[in-house]
């Protein structure tokens, strides 16, 4: 199972970092949120994987897993989503402000418009 | 007492700043400067008989133990003698500049940086921690740019003022570097601590590198060369500044740091060799190049150059003799110079040039001036009966005994250095105030009123009583501070006096007079001689490399950063992939002995998705909403993996987040193009893939390898406590809310920075450039119905039932798997509903609650929830619980720790709703279409009326981001 998780936390950051070094916004904001998703994955994992013990005290518990992790990474989940909305919003107004929703400066190099 | 009394003399210059906000008019702010320095002065000299009877004056506080920083002061015969030439010259240049400003120059600003000045120069005389030293040091270098560009209007005193302060700030990094080491090495930082060190020092390895620093500090300030380009350049500052920074103050505080440290730094060959060459050097440069200026200043600053040369070079020579001779001529040198700059500054104010090609004669259209300024001068060049004839005849007496290769060596140089002194001191008397005039006959020159040459008066006095009556007047300030620089036993006993005998230095004076005057018929053929041949122009390479320095620095920028994102993420990627992989192979590695889960089917059937849906993204991404929905089915298989591992806050967290995600990008994505053009040739995606791929592997494997081993939490203390401390059974809410609910707290206050960020970014939008690509987007109608009945009666039906079940999740949050986060996400995706079923403006207009006071109100309530307790005497966010019986409900908990979650749930609906409110309604704003009036908000469009027919769905609109 560890495999598994390990594997599958490999790939969705293998396809995160290859989508954030695309040109346009979009498939850059989905980049971050692959990373988001690996990154509160890998967090989770640092906490060990247990079945069914979650982290609710009760008397004759057979035990429980690592609450810490799993408290860290809600946080991490719900700034995620902030981040997500803030640079969904910032590729838009720049789409808005340019006409051009690629990631580089449109002052320096050759303009987006041009290479179209 | 007298140490309160000791801080109260630091303190007072620096409450000049006060002056310079009150804005005070020219009068007023002199008076309030010559109040404080005064003040300041007066309680020096009340300290003096303590000082002289040998008595401590310390005092000093504790600022930061922990690096061995305190605020520490200390009085000893020379800080008494340097803060009293700062004051003492102080309180005459504060007279002189109330007469010398302009009445409409802003005589506030002027004196309050003169006053901060003058603070952060005693701060450097009477510092007992060299950390604090430092400190003061730097805030001369801060001060003193102010000052020289005080006239900011002229790029003359911009750039001089520029030039000091990259000269003198280099040199305080280098001193502060120095006095770190020099204060590890003695094992303290208090100057009175260093200095019982000395032997320590000096057989330190470090020694050679901290008297390297040390020497750049004092030789950057102090003008020495090669850093001697500065000073001259100094000299766009008003008058009053140069009088006072290159006379007694600023270009002095080398020369101090070098006598501070005498006992600890010098007495070695190399502080011999470096300190008497560097002197000497610097002595004879700035007296040659003295002789070919032509503005007074400039004569003034060279001059000044020299002199400083002068007194480094006797503390060099590193005889107690030598270091009383270089005390005596501070003194000196600070009463004649300062007169001089006045002087200058006197002329410049009445005839408006200092060209000295332009002057001449002036000693009969301003007689008072002229006598004060010609004895001025001829102190300046050594000339009996006055004080600079002594310690010159004493200079020459210490160098013609030292031995420097050969015995005639040093005394020949200085016997030129002399001759070129009198010469230049000539020139400058008889170009300005002797000869023909050349001044345009209807000028009308005379001499100004007392206040401008009264200071003036008050100096060369001095420096004619110094000069006759030497050993009353000099002697006992000169010995005790010869005693305080030596720091021990030895300092010899000052003997002043105007006739020697007939030594050997009479004659080098008498030859350097005759010489020097002689020197002086011949000097149109020497410059002529001088500008032949090519000579090296400071501030052309000074700027040469400033300007080389910012090309290259922009250079570098525009290589590293070209503007492009995609770039600068390949070298964060490339870095840690590359560093990483070093790390892993120069290690041991391995798999942990952990056991493994058993693999279950339906696991094995998620991982399978996932795989198809990373490949599926990879593929073809460039159909966005495509990748949309893949990006969606992965969130759902991340909740999943959160439920099975035993995490159903995190799942449920999850899931909700991934509703408002989807909804908050489908959004973005009916304004953005709706394809990414896909990428041209293989070779950037095989280079980003494989960048990818490495990127993976790393962290995949680095899961694996912690999965697999056991690891020691602290997790037992949270299990323990979160129902006895807590009051829930919920580790996970307990531990947000609780536990760690600062961080909570702080994490809130994040997503509010961030929705008003949006909130920012999109209300702007609605006007200017976006605005107007706004109104050149097409609707794109992809279904006839946009508001569908069914949807939205069932939305609305469910928007009861689903507040409910977020107020349920809410409530149980505490105990079983729920909590504030996850509850706002849920009413929050209750009420986006509503939008996505009936429209934006309907949805809008219907809603009671602003989010802008939900976000206000859920911070404020948490906020207040956590300083109740200090009501409480506990610390900020200290929870309590207590248990109600309520009729029908029965017995329940209620804890504090709830009213911080309430303000967690409405930071968090209040984000969801303004950001996805807000791009809802630049949408609509895109769409264009009239609000339509009726109950329902749904359009009911007329049987008889063509275009109700639903407009078919174009296809994908790709042109639109051109």
């Amino acid at each position: 199972m560890e495999l598994l998780l390990a594997s599958g936390i490999g790939a969705i950051t293998a396809v995160g970092l290859y989508l954030i070094l695309r040109r346009e916004s979009f498939p850059v904001i989905l980049g971050l949120t692959f990373l988001s998703y690996a990154v509160n994955l890998f967090l989770f994992a640092m906490g060990r994987l247990v079945v069914n013990q979650p982290p609710i005290a009760a008397p004759g518990a057979p035990g429980y897993t690592d609450p810490l992790p799993q408290a860290l990474v809600l946080t991490a989940i719900v700034i995620s989503f902030g981040m997500t909305a803030l640079i969904v919003v910032l590729a838009l107004r720049g789409f808005l402000e340019t006409g051009s929703d690629e990631v580089r400066d449109e002052t320096q190099g050759q303009s987006g418009e041009a290479e179209r | 007492m007298r140490n309160m009394v000791l801080l109260i003399i630091t303190i007072l210059p620096f409450l000049g700043g006060v002056v310079w906000l009150l804005g005070l008019k020219r009068s007023a702010a002199a008076a309030c400067a010559a109040l404080l320095s005064g003040t300041s002065f007066a309680l020096l000299l009340s300290l003096a008989p303590v000082v002289a009877a040998g008595l401590p004056v310390g005092a000093s506080w504790e600022w930061v133990p922990a690096i061995g920083l305190t605020a520490a002061f200390f009085l000893d015969g020379l800080g008494l003698f340097f803060a009293g030439i700062i004051l003492g010259i102080g309180l005459l240049i504060i007279a002189y500049a109330r007469a010398y400003l302009a009445p409409g120059e802003d005589a506030a600003r002027f004196f309050g940086c003169l006053l901060l000045f003058q603070g952060a120069m005693l701060g450097i005389v009477l510092s007992d921690n060299v950390l604090l030293l430092v400190v003061f040091w730097e805030l001369t270098s801060l001060s003193s740019f102010l000052l020289i560009g005080f006239w900011s209007h002229r790029p003359e005193g911009r750039q001089g003022a520029r030039m000091a302060l990259v000269v003198t700030g280099t040199g305080g990094l280098a001193l502060l570097a120095g006095m770190l080491l020099l204060g590890h090495v003695a094992g303290t930082y208090s100057v009175t601590g260093i200095l019982a060190q000395g032997d320590a020092v000096r057989a330190s390895p470090l020694y050679g590198i901290i008297l390297a620093l040390v020497l750049i500090g004092a030789f950057t300030k102090s003008a020495q060369f090669p850093f001697h380009f500065w000073l001259p350049h100094a000299m766009a500052a008003p008058t009053p500044v140069s009088a006072y920074l290159h006379s007694a103050t600023m270009v002095k505080a080398g020369v101090f740091l070098l006598a501070r440290f005498w006992p600890v730094l010098g007495g070695t060959d190399a502080w011999f060799v470096v300190v008497t060459t560097t002197g000497l050097i610097t002595m004879l440069v700035g007296a040659w190049i003295a002789l070919f200026k032509d503005d007074l200043k400039a004569i003034l600053a060279y001059s000044t150059v020299s002199h400083l040369g002068l007194m480094t070079m006797l503390l060099g020579f590193s005889t107690g003799f030598a270091v009383s001779v270089a005390v005596f001529h501070i003194l000196n040198h600070a009463i004649f110079k300062a007169a001089l700059f006045m002087s200058a500054g006197i002329v410049d104010h009445e005839t408006h040039t200092r060209d000295i090609r332009r002057l001449g004669g002036l000693a009969t259209a301003m007689p008072i001036c002229a006598t004060l300024a010609l004895v001025a001068t001829a102190a300046m060049a050594g000339v009996p009966p006055l004080n600079g004839f002594i310690s010159k005849e004493m200079m020459l007496e210490a160098a013609h005994g030292t031995n420097m290769g050969h015995p005639a060596v040093v005394g020949a140089l200085v016997t030129i250095a002399a001759l070129l002194s009198v010469a230049y001191s000539a020139r400058f008397a008889f170009g300005t105030w002797l000869g023909r005039s050349k001044l345009p006959p209807d000028a009308h020159v005379h001499d100004p009123s007392p206040a401008l040459w009264g200071p003036v008066a008050v100096l060369v006095a001095l420096a004619i009583a110094i000069g006759l009556a030497p050993q009353t007047l000099a002697a006992p300030l000169v010995q005790l501070v010869t005693g305080a620089v030596m720091a021990g036993p030895g300092a010899p006993a000052v003997k002043l006096s105007l006739w020697h005998g007939f030594t050997p230095a009479l004659a080098m004076s008498a030859v350097a007079i005759v010489g020097g005057l002689a020197l002086l018929l011949f000097q149109n053929g020497l410059e002529a001689s001088r500008n032949a041949v090519w000579r090296p122009d400071a501030k052309a390479m000074f700027d040469g490399g400033a300007r080389r320095l910012v090309a290259a620095a922009r250079r570098i920028g525009a290589t590293v950063h070209d503007g492009e994102l995609s770039r600068a993420m390949l070298a964060i990627v490339a870095t840690v992939v590359a560093v990483t992989a070093a790390l892993f192979l120069l290690f041991p590695h391995g798999e942990g002995d952990r056991p493994m889960l058993p693999v279950t089917w339906p696991a094995l059937v998620g991982w399978f998705a996932l795989m198809v849906s990373c490949a599926a993204m990879v593929v073809a991404h460039d159909n966005r909403l495509f990748a949309l929905v893949v990006t969606s089915v992965v969130g759902l298989i991340v909740s999943m993996v959160f439920l099975q591992f035993s995490a159903p806050d995190l799942a449920l967290t999850q899931i909700s987040v991934e509703v408002v995600a989807t909804i908050l990008l489908l959004l973005a994505l009916n304004l953005l193009p709706r394809v990414t053009p896909p990428a041209r040739g293989l070779g950037r995606p095989l280079r980003d893939g494989l960048m990818a791929i490495a990127g993976g592997l790393g962290v995949g494997g680095l899961a694996y390898a912690v999965m697999t081993r056991e690891q020691s939490t602290i997790a037992g203390y949270f299990i323990e406590n979160s129902k006895p401390l807590g009051g829930g059974t919920n580790v996970v809410n307990v531990i947000l809310v609780d536990f760690r609910g600062f961080d909570t707290f702080g994490e809130i206050i994040v997503l509010c920075i961030a929705s008003l960020v949006i909130y920012a970014m999109l209300d702007t939008a609605l006007r200017g450039a976006a605005a107007r690509r706004l109104e050149t987007i097409k609707p794109n109608i992809e279904s006839g119905d946009a508001h569908p009945v069914l949807f939205a009666l069932a939305t609305r039906v469910l928007l009861p039932l689903a507040i409910v079940v977020g107020v349920f999740i809410f409530l149980r949050g505490h105990n079983q798997p729920g909590g504030g986060f996850i509850a706002g996400l849920v009413v929050a995706i209750a009420f986006l509903m509503q939008y996505m079923a009936s429209g934006f403006a309907w949805a809008d207009r219907q809603r009671a609650l602003d989010p802008h006071a939900m976000l206000g109100a859920g911070v404020l309530i948490a906020g207040f929830t956590g300083i109740a307790a200090f009501v409480f005497g506990k610390p900020f966010l200290t929870s309590t619980f207590g248990y109600l019986t309520w009729p029908v409900v029965g017995k329940f908990e209620v804890a504090s720790a709830m009213a911080f979650d309430l303000g967690v749930f409405l930071t968090v609906v209040g984000t969801v709703m303004l950001a996805l409110a807000q791009i809802s309604r630049v949408e609509a704003k895109a769409e264009r279409r009239a609000v339509p009036e009726g109950p329902m908000d749904i359009r009911f469009p007329p049987m008889d009326e063509p275009d109700a027919t639903p407009v078919p769905a174009p296809p994908l609109d790709t042109s639109r981001s051109a």
